[in-house]
C-alpha cells in the first residue's frame, strides 16, 4: 500500500493484519487436507478448527458448540433471520427489527414479509439510537423474533443491547444481534446480555474476507442454511474454509489482547478528529451519539455539498472514506440510516464516514482536517444551495439593519 | 468508475461560477435527490452565447457534466445550443457509468431552462425549446415506483 495512504474506511473493511496472513497461509499449500477426512492431515485441519471455534467461544464466554462458521456477516444475518423465522413460523409470524439495521438484515426482513412474516421497524432517536420501550410496544402475542444490531455501521451507534436482551427474555421471544461492528471493538458478554443469536465478520477486525460466524444458543432449533454435508453440526453445509478460519483466529486473538488500551486510543483519535471538524468547518452536523458511538466511528454531514463529490476529491489527496449520499448507493435516496435519524435528504446528501483502527495517527487526523476544509470549501464555492444561502443571509441582514435604523 | 476526462473536468472544472446579470438563468434538479445544477447565460444581441457559467450541487458525474455543458455551448448561437444533447455532453466526456447518465439529462435541461429564461425575458421563441421541467427527477422517481 501507498505509504501517503491514509485509510479512514475501517467500518468497510480492515487491512488483514500481517499476523492473520502468516496463520493463513500453511492451510492453503502444506496443511490443505478436508477437515471431514479421516487422515492425519485432515485431522490437523479439523484441530485448528475446533481450536479457533474455542477461542471466539471465549471471547463471547458461550460455549464452543454454539459457534458456527459462515462467510461472513451477510450470511450470519440472513441465517440467523431466516432460519429462526422458518423454524418459529408455527409460533407466530411477527419480527420485530430497528429502521437503522444493515440491509443484510433489512433486506432479509423484506424478504421474509414477501413470505408471510409481518415485520416491524421501530424508529430510532435523533442520535440514532432505539428506545427499549418503544421496541417493547412494539412486541405481539405473535412476535417470535428481535434482531437489533450492536452498534450502527453508519454513524457507530452503540444499542442498549442489554434492555433489549432482558426485553426479549422476558418475553420469550428470540434475540438476534448483528455484532459485525462491534465484535473485536467492544466487550459482548453474549450470555450476560441475554442475545440468542449473534452475527460476526472477520475482516472488520483485522482478519481476512470471506469468514464469520454465527453465534447460536444452545436449544435453539435452528434449520440449517446450507443443506449438503454435516460440517458445523449439520447447521452449515461445505468444506470449511480452514485458511480463513485460522486468519480469523489470529485476529481475534490480536482484537482481544490489549483490546481495551488500543480502542482507548482510538478514542482519543476520534474525538480530537471530532473536536477539530466542528471547531474549523461551518455548517456541519456530528451524527450519531456524542459517547455511545463506537471508538473509531465519525460521521459528519457538512451543508450545501454532495458526498460523492467530497469522496472522490478526498481520494485524490489519497484518503480512502465513504458517505451516505444517494451517489455511492446507486439509488436516489441517501443512506436510510441519515434518514431514520431525522435529517432531510438534502443534508443527508452531503454526509461523510471516517472510521479508525489502531494503526491511524494523530499526523493523520490533522492531515485529514486540512484535506476535508479545504474540499468543503471548495465544493461550496460550487454549490447553488450555498450562493443561495448566502444571498437569503445577506438579505436578512441588510433587513435588520434597515429595521436598526 | 470515471473516465479520465470525467475525472479531469471534475477536479478542473471550466466555467465555475456565476454572471451578475445575466441573459438567461436555469436551476433544475432537486436537492432531496441530491443534484441541482445551475447555469448563467451571458448572450449577445445575435442571440451568441458569449459567456456560460455554472453552479452544480451534486456527484461528480454532476459537476463534470456541468463543466461540459458549459464548454460545449460557449461561443455557439441559441440555435446550435439547443443541439447540445445530454448525448452530446456524454459523448464529450467519454462515456458515464449507466448510474450516472441522469447527470447528463440534468446538464442539458439546465441548458434548455436558461434559454427558457432568456426567452421568456426577451419576449422570443426558440425552436424546439420546451417550458423546462424544474424536476427531472420526477420520471425517473415515477419509472422506479413502476
Amino acid at each position: 500500500m501507498d505509504k501517503n495512504i491514509i485509510y479512514l474506511d475501517n467500518a468497510a473493511t480492515t487491512r488483514t493484519l500481517p499476523e492473520a496472513v502468516e496463520a493463513m497461509l500453511p492451510w492453503f499449500s502444506e496443511r490443505y487436507g478436508n477437515a471431514s477426512s479421516i487422515y492425519a492431515m485432515g485431522a490437523e485441519s479439523k484441530k485448528k478448527i475446533e481450536q479457533v471455534r474455542e477461542q471466539i467461544a471465549g471471547t463471547l464466554h458461550v460455549s464452543p458448540r454454539e459457534i458456527y462458521f459462515t462467510a461472513g456477516g451477510s450470511e450470519s444475518d440472513n441465517w440467523a433471520l431466516v432460519a429462526a423465522a422458518e423454524s418459529y413460523a408455527d409460533k407466530g409470524r411477527h419480527i420485530i427489527t430497528s429502521k437503522i439495521e444493515h440491509h443484510a438484515v433489512l433486506h432479509t426482513c423484506q424478504y421474509l414479509e414477501k413470505r408471510g412474516f409481518e415485520v416491524t421497524y421501530v424508529d430510532v432517536d435523533g442520535d440514532g439510537i432505539l428506545r427499549p420501550e418503544e421496541l417493547e410496544e412494539a412486541i405481539r402475542p405473535d412476535t417470535i423474533l428481535i434482531s437489533v444490531m450492536f452498534a450502527n455501521n453508519e454513524i457507530g451507534t452503540l444499542q442498549p443491547i442489554e434492555e433489549i436482551g432482558r426485553i426479549a427474555r422476558k418475553r420469550g421471544i428470540l434475540f438476534h444481534t448483528d455484532a459485525v461492528q462491534a465484535y473485536g471493538h467492544v466487550p459482548i458478554d453474549a450470555q450476560a446480555l441475554a442475545i440468542d443469536m449473534l452475527s460476526a465478520s472477520g475482516h472488520k477486525l483485522g482478519g481476512p474476507k470471506g469468514i464469520g460466524f454465527l453465534y447460536i444458543r444452545d436449544g435453539l432449533k435452528l434449520r440449517s442454511f446450507v443443506h449438503g454435508g454435516a460440517q458445523e453440526r449439520g447447521r452449515r453445509a461445505g468444506t470449511e474454509n480452514v485458511p480463513g478460519i485460522a486468519g480469523l483466529g489470529a485476529a481475534v486473538e490480536a482484537a482481544f489482547t490489549h483490546m481495551q488500551e488500543r480502542e482507548e486510543r482510538i478514542r482519543q483519535l476520534r474525538d480530537y478528529l471530532i473536536e477539530r471538524i466542528e471547531r474549523e468547518i461551518p455548517f456541519c452536523r456530528l451524527n450519531g451519539h456524542r459517547t455511545r458511538r463506537l471508538p473509531g466511528n465519525v460521521n459528519f454531514c457538512f451543508r450545501f455539498i454532495e458526498g460523492e463529490s467530497l469522496l472522490i476529491m478526498l481520494d485524490m489527496k489519497g484518503i480512502c472514506a465513504s458517505s451516505g449520499s444517494a451517489c455511492t448507493s446507486g439509488s436516489l435516496d441517501p443512506s436510510h440510516v441519515l434518514l431514520a435519524i431525522g435529517l432531510p435528504h438534502e443534508i443527508a446528501h452531503g454526509s461523510l464516514r471516517l472510521s479508525l483502527s489502531g494503526e491511524n495517527t494523530r499526523q493523520e487526523m490533522d492531515r485529514t482536517v486540512e484535506a476535508i476544509k479545504e474540499i468543503v470549501e471548495k465544493l461550496r464555492r460550487m454549490s447553488p444551495l450555498y450562493e443561495d444561502f448566502l444571498k437569503e443571509e445577506n438579505l436578512k441582514e441588510e433587513e435588520t439593519c434597515t429595521a436598526k435604523r | 468508475m470515471y473516465s479520465e476526462k470525467v475525472m479531469d473536468h471534475f477536479s478542473n472544472p471550466r466555467n465555475m461560477g456565476e454572471i451578475e446579470n445575466a441573459s438567461g438563468v436555469g436551476t433544475v434538479g432537486n436537492a432531496k435527490c441530491g443534484d441541482i445544477m445551475r447555469i448563467y447565460l451571458d448572450i449577445d444581441e445575435g442571440h451568441v452565447i458569449r459567456e456560460c457559467k455554472f453552479k452544480t450541487f451534486g456527484c461528480g458525474a454532476a459537476v463534470a457534466t456541468s463543466s461540459m455543458a458549459t464548454e460545449l455551448v460557449k461561443g455557439k448561437t441559441i440555435q446550435e445550443a439547443m443541439a447540445v444533447t445530454n448525448q452530446a455532453v456524454m459523448e464529450a466526456l467519454d462515456g458515464l457509468p449507466p448510474v450516472k447518465v441522469h447527470c447528463s439529462l440534468l446538464a442539458e435541461e439546465a441548458i434548455h431552462a436558461a434559454l427558457w429564461d432568456y426567452a421568456q425575458k426577451n419576449g422570443i421563441e426558440i425552436e424546439g425549446l420546451k417550458k423546462p421541467r424544474s424536476d427531472i427527477h420526477e420520471d425517473e422517481q415515477a419509472a422506479e415506483e413502476y
